[in-house]
């Protein structure tokens, strides 16, 4: 008797842990719409997500310029850090020698580890100044963020794809070989193809990462809340306008605030949802 | 692959460069690491002072001291509740759900979900929750429970990874033997899966430490220890977002972003360590 007690009590027990993260989603769901939607509804969806000036002594709560801003980091990180990091993965998984290999791999782990607030600091006093020389200026914004930004996904792309290479059967390349093709037309058309959806993945959680970074960016964006006109204008992101306004913000303007989050909540939705998605293709292929 | 057969040192033009291409990325990858290292390292070993770890912070002496002493505690605590509690989800996954049940299937999105939420969102979240509606203020506490939902995913997946390398034979034995399933749980699998719980308790030790969005708005800005749970309280990571919020102190901060990165990412070595040993001995 006294053993079933116990074998049940830690069933629940165990089945409540399990459901921990269920709740918590489902707070963080709620308590973030309940405190953002009625400053949208306030200041009028519409006004809200495509209002063009973000002021908020004077009421004008406009985020396009960070949404916008946002975009444009997150396809620099893109534009920097993918091809880079497929580069380097399909040198991992299939050009670098076994000793390279044990030195490199280590690396790439270790390049995930290191804060957001390192990196925003190696970016403000490292390649902000080279910005300032090549391009004039303060040297803060987007290019600068994208580049950042690009490294910071590097570590997310390099393990997922070389993982999603790695699991390719044997034989596709085999055949390949058996075929007349070379090492490298083996590796680029027909193991990348076979391997598409999770280097999809990769590329998708690397742009989950970039969305959701603020430490980084705020130290290298320049901030300022307005359109950018080029590449190297000062920009503000989803992420750091929170960041940057939360300390001091009161009433409409705070609840415009977690609005902002919650934008950024659904684009990152958005994303999981899609990275989730290809994942399962790749698991069934 | 040895890279000596014919097929691979092909000498055509397209193989060649794509060869130097791959070869370029690779080798930019890795000198990136030694770039960011090196630079922090090299400027930031020199900036370390006595004055930085004396027991209490002020504006003149701008000591890092209490700030790693609130990293200790909040990271402790934090791990406190998230390991019993994310070990036991694991277990709950593992052991005893059945596979592709709905809630299991809720489970799992809904820990993926959390995996993928940014740091500041949960700094909002437990602004909102914790700060605002319980009305704790800036706090320790606020920052250690916004930090357990945010590493609960980190831990669950890696104690279920340890928990499936665990043979099928070690349970069956136990059964044989004539013990429960909660004995067989604590005293033949969870035994045996600590290597792989372990690997995934440092690596959140590794997040938390370097987290910084999570916890501006939630454990606060406060420079000094207490210990006290209701107090405000700054992370070594929030400690260099101050420094450089206040923008006068840049020998401190690169002084800072040294110890902060060899934590970090000391602990994160520590985690693939433990985590390859664990693979090689199950020789997969």
């Amino acid at each position: 008797m006294k053993i079933k007690i116990r074998e049940t009590g830690m069933r629940f027990v165990f089945l409540f842990s399990a459901c921990v993260s269920i709740i918590a989603v489902a707070f963080i769901i709620a308590f973030l719409l309940y405190n953002g939607i009625p400053a949208m509804s306030e200041i009028g969806f519409f006004k809200f997500l495509f209002g063009m000036t973000w002021k908020p002594s004077a009421g004008l709560y406009g985020i396009f310029p960070m949404i916008v801003g946002s975009i444009c980091v997150t396809a620099g990180a893109i534009v920097f850090g993918v091809p880079l990091g497929l580069g380097c993965a399909a040198f991992l998984a299939f050009f670098c020698p076994a000793k390279l290999h044990r030195v490199l791999k280590p690396a790439v782990e270790l390049l995930a580890g290191i804060p957001s607030i390192v990196y925003g600091f190696f970016g403000l006093m490292v390649i902000v100044p080279v910005m300032q020389t090549f391009f004039g200026g303060s040297g803060k914004g987007i290019l600068t963020s994208s580049l950042l930004l690009g490294f910071m996904i590097l570590p997310t792309v390099i393990n997922v794809t070389e993982s999603s290479l790695r699991a390719v059967p044997n034989h596709y390349y085999e055949g390949s070989l058996a075929l007349g093709a070379t090492h490298e037309r083996s590796v680029f058309r027909v193991i990348f193809p076979a391997a598409k959806s999770g280097v999809f993945a990769g590329i998708i959680l690397g742009i989950g990462r970039a969305v959701g970074e603020t430490m980084a960016v705020v130290m290298v964006a320049g901030n300022q809340a307005i359109m950018p006109e080029s590449v190297t204008s000062g920009i503000r992101t989803l992420t750091t306008n929170i960041i940057l306004e939360m300390g001091y913000a009161a009433e409409l303007h705070r609840e415009a605030l977690i609005a902002t989050g919650v934008v950024l909540f659904v684009f990152i939705l958005i994303i999981n949802l899609s990275f989730s998605a290809l994942k399962r293709k790749e698991e069934r292929s | 692959m040895t890279g000596t057969t014919a097929y691979k040192n092909n000498k055509n033009a397209g193989s060649r460069a794509i060869r130097v291409v791959v070869w370029t990325a690779g080798m930019t990858v890795g000198l990136l690491f030694l770039l960011i290292t090196g630079y922090i390292l090299i400027k930031g070993i020199p900036e370390i002072k006595a004055s930085l770890f004396e027991r209490h912070y002020n504006s003149e002496n701008v000591s890092m001291l209490p700030a790693i002493l609130n990293t200790l505690e909040i990271s402790l605590l934090t791990l406190g509740i998230a390991v019993p509690v994310g070990v036991a989800a694991a277990v709950y996954l593992c052991e005893y759900a059945k596979r592709g049940s709905r809630l299991v299937k809720l489970i799992r999105v809904t820990v993926e979900t959390l995996q993928g939420i940014p740091s500041i969102v949960y700094g909002l979240f437990g602004y909102l929750l914790f700060v605002i509606s319980l009305g704790w203020g800036y706090s320790m506490i606020a920052g250690v429970l916004t930090l357990v939902i945010m590493v609960l995913p980190v831990i669950i997946r890696t104690a279920e990874e340890a928990l499936l390398a665990v043979p099928d034979s070690y349970r069956e034995g136990s059964f044989g033997l004539g013990a429960g399933k909660v004995r067989t749980v604590f005293r033949i699998i969870l035994p045996s899966a600590v290597p792989g719980i372990l690997a995934g308790v440092i690596l959140a030790v590794g997040r938390i430490a370097g987290e910084t969005a999570a916890l501006i708005f939630t454990a606060g800005t406060a420079g000094n220890f207490t210990g006290n749970l209701a107090d405000s309280a700054r992370t070594l990571s929030v400690h260099m977002y101050c420094l450089w919020n206040e923008g006068l102190y840049t020998s401190e901060a690169y002084a800072t972003s040294v110890i902060l990165l060899v934590m970090v990412v000391g602990m994160n070595a520590i985690s693939n360590f433990i985590a390859k040993r664990l693979v090689n001995k199950n020789g997969k």
